[in-house]
């Protein structure tokens, strides 16, 4: 509540700095603005921009930081090992927290005032009992030491809340008064906008970086923690994959990545042909007319959610090959689930990934080349093949590259279209599973997170993503390397 | 003495073969009349000059000759043109074939990003012309010698074609072209992409063509024009206004548009 207020505050104070800038530069010359150094917006706009900027990001760091800071001074006052009772300092420190944060929705709702709230004691309330009318449930009844803790939590977390709101209206302010001060016909506002804009957009994409840095991160440091408790050969080398919660599981990656492999190759198979001719015929073939209908159509393809494919595979394709190759006629396919229905399915999701790519490369193919191979007798498809084809290859390569990493990344087709079963076979027929479809599964578990079983899901999306990054820089240096050839 | 000597000039003149020869053509690219009632006979073993201002339709009419302008969906044609009196329009002339038999270099020197080897083989592959590896090299040789580059690129037939300089690249397109066997070769403005050394070492080479071939070239250069051809043919929005030997085009216009225009007055 008190940061929609606190924004809303920021926002008012921008508003109010860019009339006021405005105003200011205009009346410095007597409202003619071609002695102003920039358009009067310009003033407006240089007080908006320093007074929200600073003001917001020092708000956002501040709501990142704050929980952190009052989480490690409470947790230092928890180091007793009375106060534990042989149970771990996060388990207590949720206790603190859920406490805390009861109290305040017991306020909030008037079932305790302030007063009573802080002076709370567990010798003459039942606190659980209390927080319960505010419809805040708590696992077990609550110790001195806790109540003593969450009062802290409260306290510091309400003066963390003050200080904020003070501060960031504060720098508001600072901002606005700067900037309206610099609101002089001389200044040059222009100038000055364009720099806090360029570092408006540097900001945004060092967020984008540094989350995928973080996202990295979470991933190598749980990889880590996992080859701490599971020895990195097994997992690697082993040929089993058989997880059980109860501990002794086999934990090796192969029959994942062979699944993986399989499904991806036969999609791949599929999609490659299919989208590459259709590339052809839309961009050497078709006419206008076909083409402007035809190639938003399959891109269609493209925006279906791959759930819905899943759904398909499930549905349609596994029961009909499991008519064609079932028990009935040659007994290859035991069930509906298997690789080769997981596999046509993401084959038809990736048609479109293939046949745009390819289309926009071929497309890209000088007219020069074409005129050159008609005018020496060459027939459409002689010179398809022969010149327009390998002119495009690199392009090519590259977009059945980002298809396949797209295909090794797929989770929802596997799921439903493959079975679960992790298995090392080269029938497409039977049942397999993937690297993605064994995250969801060890993750969505009741599992211990710092288990080597529900770990595993890390270092599999270690390994997926190392692989997928390298198709990916593959890819982009074959598209780059392409790119250069007729410059 | 000066009769018999008039005389013998007649009948050189009779002599020459009549290559091509265009009849009441006209040409449409959707509902722009793009080329108008254009009446020519080429010669063989000649060189032929199209000039005129940009959009006069000379590389239009040009296209026509092999047919080029099939690849275009709204271009249509009417008329007749005819290749030793075969109607190259007609239901049982294959373009295809027709453009091995008429050569074409463009504007821009366009050789694939393949070797120069598999540049100039291109032609002779598709078409069959070669029965073994010995006389596809032979042809190669033979077609790159022609085009007055071997020299330069025999050590390195197996660099790409795009590595070459602007005018050994259009020499190449020269070769590529030549190495089907052509009977005409027609060039769009062969030299307009390439520097003045590069472009005079063309200008040899158009020469040296004419033994051999027809060739058309079209140009935006008067000088040019008047350096290598010996017929020249001035188009104007659409029209062909002159067609004569070049030296009279240039010093003695019929035409007041021919005349304004290699005068710099129009284009």
């Amino acid at each position: 509540m008190s940061n929609t207020l606190l924004a809303l505050i920021v926002l008012a104070l921008g508003a109010i700095g860019y009339v006021i800038g405005r105003q200011r530069a205009l009346k410095a010359t007597d409202g003619d603005q071609r002695k102003l150094h920039s358009l009067p917006s310009y003033y407006g706009t240089n007080v908006l921009l320093k007074t929200m900027v600073p003001a917001f990001l020092l708000m956002l760091v501040w709501l990142l930081a704050q929980p952190i800071v009052v989480d490690r001074s409470v947790r230092a006052g928890l180091q007793d090992e009375s106060v534990r009772q042989d149970r771990s300092v996060s388990l207590v420190m949720t206790d603190v927290r859920r406490v805390a944060n009861g109290l305040g929705i017991a306020v909030e709702q008037g079932v305790m005032s302030r007063d009573e709230a802080r002076s709370l004691d567990t010798q003459s309330t039942d606190v659980r009992a209390r927080l319960g009318e505010a419809g805040v449930a708590l696992g077990s009844d609550v110790t001195p030491a806790v109540l003593e803790a969450a009062q802290q939590y409260r306290g510091l977390s309400g003066t963390g809340d003050i200080a904020r709101f003070a501060l960031v209206v504060a720098l508001a302010l600072a901002g606005l008064g700067w900037g309206v001060r610099e609101s002089t016909p001389s200044f040059r506002a222009r100038n000055s906008v364009e720099r806090g804009i360029k570092s408006l957009l540097i900001l945004a994409s060092c967020i984008a970086i540094l989350t995928t840095i973080g996202i990295v991160l979470s991933l190598v440091f749980n990889t880590i923690e996992f080859f701490r408790i599971y020895p990195a050969r097994d997992f690697f080398l082993s040929t089993t994959w058989s997880p059980s919660f109860g501990g002794g599981s086999e934990l090796g990656i192969l029959p994942l990545l062979w699944g993986t492999l399989y499904i991806s190759l036969i999609a791949l198979l599929v999609a490659v042909p299919i989208g590459l001719f259709a590339a052809v015929y839309l961009s050497e073939y078709a006419s206008k007319r076909v083409r402007s209908v035809a190639k938003p159509a399959i891109e269609i393809l493209a925006g279906i959610p791959t759930i819905v494919y899943g759904l398909f595979a499930l549905l349609t394709i596994g029961p009909l090959l499991l008519r064609v190759f079932g028990d009935d006629t040659v007994g290859w396919m035991d069930g509906g689930t298997a690789v080769m229905t997981a596999g046509l399915a993401m084959g038809i999701m990736l048609i479109p990934f293939v046949s745009s790519l390819s289309d926009d490369v071929i497309n890209a193919v000088p007219q020069a080349m074409r005129d050159g191979s008609y005018g020496l007798g060459a027939t459409q498809s002689e010179t398809i093949k022969q010149v327009i084809l390998p002119a495009a290859l690199p392009g090519i390569v590259g977009a059945i590259l980002l298809a396949a990493s797209r295909a090794i990344g797929e989770t929802m087709i596997v799921v439903l279209g493959a079975g679960a079963a992790a298995r090392l076979s080269l029938n497409p027929f039977e049942a397999m599973t993937t690297v993605t479809a064994k995250i969801v599964s060890q993750l969505t578990g009741d599992a211990d997170f710092s288990s080597a079983e529900a770990l595993v899901a890390f270092a599999l999306g270690m390994t997926l993503f190392v692989v997928t990054l390298g198709l990916n820089v593959l890819a982009l240096y074959i598209v780059r390397k392409y790119r250069e050839q007729y410059e | 003495m000066y009769d018999a000597d008039h005389n013998r000039t007649e009948n050189r003149v009779g002599q020459t073969d009549i290559k091509i020869s265009a009849k009441d053509v006209q040409v449409y690219y959707g509902t722009n009349h793009a080329i108008k009632d254009v009446s020519v006979d080429i010669q063989d073993k000649t060189v032929t000059a199209f000039i005129g201002p940009s959009g006069c339709g000379k590389s239009t009419f040009l296209r026509c000759i092999n047919r080029m302008n099939d690849t275009i969906d709204i271009a249509r044609m009417e008329g007749l043109i005819e290749i030793d009196g075969e109607n190259i329009y007609d239901k049982r002339v294959d373009p295809v074939q027709l453009r091995a038999k008429v050569g074409m270099v463009f504007q821009k020197p366009n050789p694939f990003p393949k070797s120069i080897y598999d540049n100039v083989a291109y032609g002779p592959k598709i078409h069959g012309l070669a029965k073994n590896k010995a006389e596809l090299d032979e042809i190669v040789e033979t077609a790159l010698r022609r085009g007055a580059i071997w020299d330069e690129v025999k050590d390195r037939l197996d660099a790409p074609g795009t590595g070459l300089s602007g005018g050994q690249q259009q020499r190449l397109c020269i070769a590529r072209a030549v190495a089907t066997e052509p009977e005409v070769l027609l060039m769009d403005e062969p030299c307009s992409a390439l520097d003045p050394i590069a472009t005079s070492q063309v200008e040899e080479l158009i020469d040296e063509l004419k033994q051999n071939y027809s060739v058309v070239i079209v140009t935006h250069s008067m000088q040019q024009a008047a350096r290598v051809s010996q017929k020249t043919a001035f188009f104007h929005l659409g029209n062909l206004v002159e067609y004569d030997d070049t030296e009279k085009i240039f010093t003695n216009p019929q035409d007041s548009r021919t005349e304004s225009y290699i005068t710099g007055r129009i284009g």
